[in-house]
């Protein structure tokens, strides 16, 4: 069977949906980043496959390797807050986070 | 793209699919971190199912190499956290949120995959009689050419941005504890009764 961009796009769409599911459900913070990181890997791969059916320049790749550099300042801001919120919280739901709710 | 490229392709989405929903759904977040970890190897082979090669590998080094062993670090910092929150609040209303977004990415992934066509002829995407330049896409020299021409700027900007982040990182974690924050208060008023 004939891989098409279909194929990549709708692979890439599942693993955004699959991500965006995980950061809407789970409370722990450390898997909603993980999820975070599951979309940002989806936004990858459609990139990196529309730049294969466009070969003429590399600007796909290089949107997707900027990407790469973001989401790993992401990671390292992202889990320094968790971090943190442990300190003051000692937990690690999301749901303990309500200061500003009340 | 047939042939070989397909099978690693089907193997490789089926892997990333599996190990995706392991991520979001395993209880403890280490076991989902080794599931992001295998998540992330499976996507490097689709990337060089894509010509990606640098790419790839910049996603092994960059993603298993250092942003999972963050996670890891973190984990192994915090200890046992308690599993489940006491708080059941808002639980009908997250599991319409969750099942509403894999009912719309569902669709459009259903949709894509069964009625979109290749959108461009020439799947294998060097034509036949193109130039040597266009057997080496993704790789290392051309991808390298474009970092260092015209993407130099803000491939240069990159670095201060992971500096910023990486001061940010130390800035926010190494904040007081609210025990800390209470002494240090307890301590300040001390000194002013002493004056």
């Amino acid at each position: 069977m004939e891989l098409g961009l279909g194929h990549f796009i709708g692979l890439a769409s599942l693993l955004f949906g699959i991500g965006a599911v995980g950061f809407l459900v789970r409370r722990n913070l450390l898997i909603q980043l993980m999820s975070i990181e599951l979309m940002l890997n989806a936004v990858n791969l459609t990139l990196i496959a529309i730049n294969r059916w466009m070969p003429g320049n590399h600007a796909g790749q290089v949107f997707a390797f900027f990407n790469i550099a973001i989401a790993a300042a992401g990671a390292a801001v992202g889990l320094a807050i968790v971090i943190s919120v442990f300190r003051l919280k000692k937990s690690v739901q999301s749901d303990s986070v309500d200061l500003l709710k009340h | 793209m047939s042939g070989a490229g397909a099978y690693v392709f089907w193997f490789a989405a089926f892997l990333a699919v599996l190990t995706a929903v392991g991520t979001v759904a395993m209880r403890s977040a280490i076991r989902a971190s080794v599931a992001l970890l295998f998540h992330i190897i499976s996507l490097a082979g689709l990337f060089l199912v894509l010509h990606a090669q640098l790419l790839a590998a910049m996603q092994l080094i960059v993603y298993a190499g250092a942003v999972v062993v963050l996670f890891l670090f973190v984990i192994m910092v915090l200890g046992p956290t308690p599993d489940r929150s006491a708080d059941q609040r808002g639980l009908l209303i997250r599991a319409a949120a969750g099942g509403l977004m894999a009912l719309v990415m569902g669709a459009i992934s259903f949709a894509l995959i069964s009625f979109a066509p290749p959108m461009l002829p020439g799947v294998t995407a060097c034509p036949p009689g193109a130039g040597a330049e266009c057997g080496q896409f993704g790789g290392v020299e051309a991808l390298g050419g474009v970092l260092y021409g015209s993407a130099a700027l803000p491939f240069e900007l990159v670095s201060v941005l992971l500096l910023v982040a990486v001061l940010g990182a130390m800035a926010v974690a190494r904040g007081h504890s609210s025990e800390d924050r209470e002494a240090l208060k307890a301590k300040k008023l001390a000194q002013a009764g002493e004056k």
